[in-house]
């Protein structure tokens, strides 16, 4: 008798949480996503069968809610609480079967064949060691903020104007290499010993030719005095 | 003299290590052949400055002469200025020859600074642009080798492929697939057929300057979001894979080249023919002729 009311009791806090998370949506979320999370045209996409991946990725990030519609959602500091985003995932993952929110295990990966991958499939937008950088229209973020269950959930989904990569194409274990690899990437080993933010040619070149262009100067100098004296 | 000398020498040095650039340049094969362009160049440079400060510290006439004030200008004075000038010119002896090694150095060096101007264009090899190894029926593999199937390219994701037994260094022998909905093709009326269900195909190597196109632009939600583009890194030229592979957006000059592709019997991705036109970079010529297979 006693467990009858025990699971009555949970059942019930369950399904006030599912309530409650359909408060938070009809605050920040419908009216985009419409009622019942099945979308409007021109405003948002349904979220029937999205799961609780895409949800719990959307909202972690705080590219969810966006400011207003057509901007590209980015990384930002979130507006809800953990309560409400764990009762807003648990929502939408209830409006239809949809994938459950990963759990990678970078441990098992490798660096260097998850630095390969990253090549292949990540690095022409992300750059190599994951600083971001832009494609017409939109802006590759960096990734060091990202983490593992992040990176495993965006590959899968593909937000906003990234490719969307299934198990076919990388596997789960490759996937776990690729995380291992940009965990590395944010703290990259430099052996040159200055990285200069690690974003290339740029900052390099402007680098010597400060240091190239000083020490011209100072023979100009030199050659001018001399030729004065 | 001996300053005179010197300078004739750095002259010469200057202009052959002018030549050692052009000649590591030409030979491919050098072991840290970048490491000798530079040592060569700033040899040169470096050899060249001191002729020149020699010359202008010890062989250029300088003469101090002091203006006195307020006296007038005289005939005779000038002709004294005249004089002296042309007596400290004197100190140039060997002027042919001073003349000839600036020449050899400075022809030199202009010489070895153009030589790279070689690579820029195929004036004496195109016929990478034109010959491909992509024939009717040969299949598309990915980077192991292994062929591709339909079934394998999916919506919203993008591959490299190669043609099978190519090079897959040489510059047609890569791809870019794509899958888009069959609806959203708007293909040109030239282009007609050349995608297989939706998949179409098309080089990777960017129109503009050659770089490999490595990035994909797909929405997630199409009303709200950027229209799938190919996107070249280097210079951000952008295609649109629907319509042929138009340039959408930066420096590129033409269409990305399209591949005709075909689904065989068992589900397998293979070429219709050749690319419509030619892959690489351009150029004046890049519209001469079609590409075709080669041998």
């Amino acid at each position: 008798m006693r467990w009858v009311v025990v699971i009555a009791a949970l059942t019930l806090v369950g399904s006030a949480a599912a309530a409650d998370g359909k408060q938070v949506f009809g605050r920040y979320c419908v009216s985009c996503h419409g009622p019942n999370g099945a979308g409007v045209a021109d405003r948002g996409p349904s979220l029937h069968g999205v799961g609780a991946r895409a949800a719990d990725f959307y909202l972690r990030t705080g590219y969810m809610p966006l400011k207003h519609v057509g901007l590209q959602p980015r990384r930002s500091r979130l507006l809800l609480d953990d309560a409400q985003i764990a009762a807003l995932v648990r929502y939408v993952a209830s409006l239809g079967s949809g994938p459950a929110v990963p759990h990678p295990h970078p441990e098992r990966g490798n660096v260097s064949a998850g630095m390969t991958l990253f090549r292949s499939h990540c690095a022409g937008c992300h750059q190599i060691v994951a600083e971001g950088g832009y494609v017409t229209n939109a802006v590759p973020p960096a990734l060091g903020d990202a983490t593992p269950t992040q990176i495993a959930e965006a590959v899968r989904i593909g937000p906003y104007v990234m490719p969307t990569f299934s198990t076919k194409a990388i596997s789960d274990d490759e996937l776990d290499s690729i995380i291992r690899y940009v965990e590395y990437a944010k703290h990259p080993d430099n052996r040159g010993g200055w990285a200069l933010g690690n974003v290339g040619p740029i900052p390099e070149g402007l680098v010597s030719w400060f240091i190239a262009g000083t020490a011209l100067l100072g023979v100009c100098l030199v050659i001018g005095k001399r030729l004065r004296a | 003299m001996r300053a005179e000398t010197a300078a004739i020498l750095l002259f010469l040095l200057t202009g052959l290590f002018s030549v050692a650039f052009i000649v590591v340049y030409a030979i491919d094969r050098i072991p840290h052949q970048t490491q000798f362009l530079g040592l060569a160049l700033g040899g040169a440079l470096v050899s060249l400055a001191a002729a020149l400060i020699i010359t202008g510290l010890k062989l250029v006439v300088t003469e101090e002469l002091v203006e006195e004030y307020p006296p007038p200008l005289h005939a005779g004075e000038v002709d004294l200025i005249a004089t002296t000038v042309e007596e400290g010119g004197t100190r140039l002896t060997r002027r042919r020859l001073f003349k000839l090694t600036l020449l050899a150095a400075g022809g030199g060096l202009a010489t070895a600074a153009l030589t790279p101007a070689v690579s820029f264009g195929p004036i004496l090899r195109v016929k990478d642009f034109f010959g491909t190894p992509w024939t009717r029926g040969r299949r598309l593999v990915d980077e192991n080798g292994t062929p591709y199937k339909a079934s394998d390219i999916e919506e919203k994701d993008f591959y490299t492929a190669f043609a099978e037994g190519a090079d897959k260094e040489e510059a047609g022998a890569s791809v870019v697939l794509v899958r888009l909905p069959t609806s959203s093709l708007k293909l040109p009326s030239e282009l007609q057929g050349y995608d297989a269900d939706g998949i179409v195909a098309y080089s990777k190597i960017c129109t503009h300057a050659g770089c490999a196109i490595s990035m994909y632009r797909v929405p997630t939600f199409a009303p709200d979001e950027p229209k799938p583009a190919l996107v070249c890194p280097c210079h951000y030229s952008t295609f649109d894979p629907a319509s042929g592979g138009t340039v959408q957006f930066g420096p590129a000059g033409r269409p990305l080249p399209m591949l005709p592709l075909e689904i065989d019997g068992k589900g397998h991705l293979r070429a219709k023919g050749n690319f419509n036109e030619a892959v690489g970079p351009s150029w004046w010529g890049v519209r001469s002729r079609k590409p075709s297979p080669h041998a």
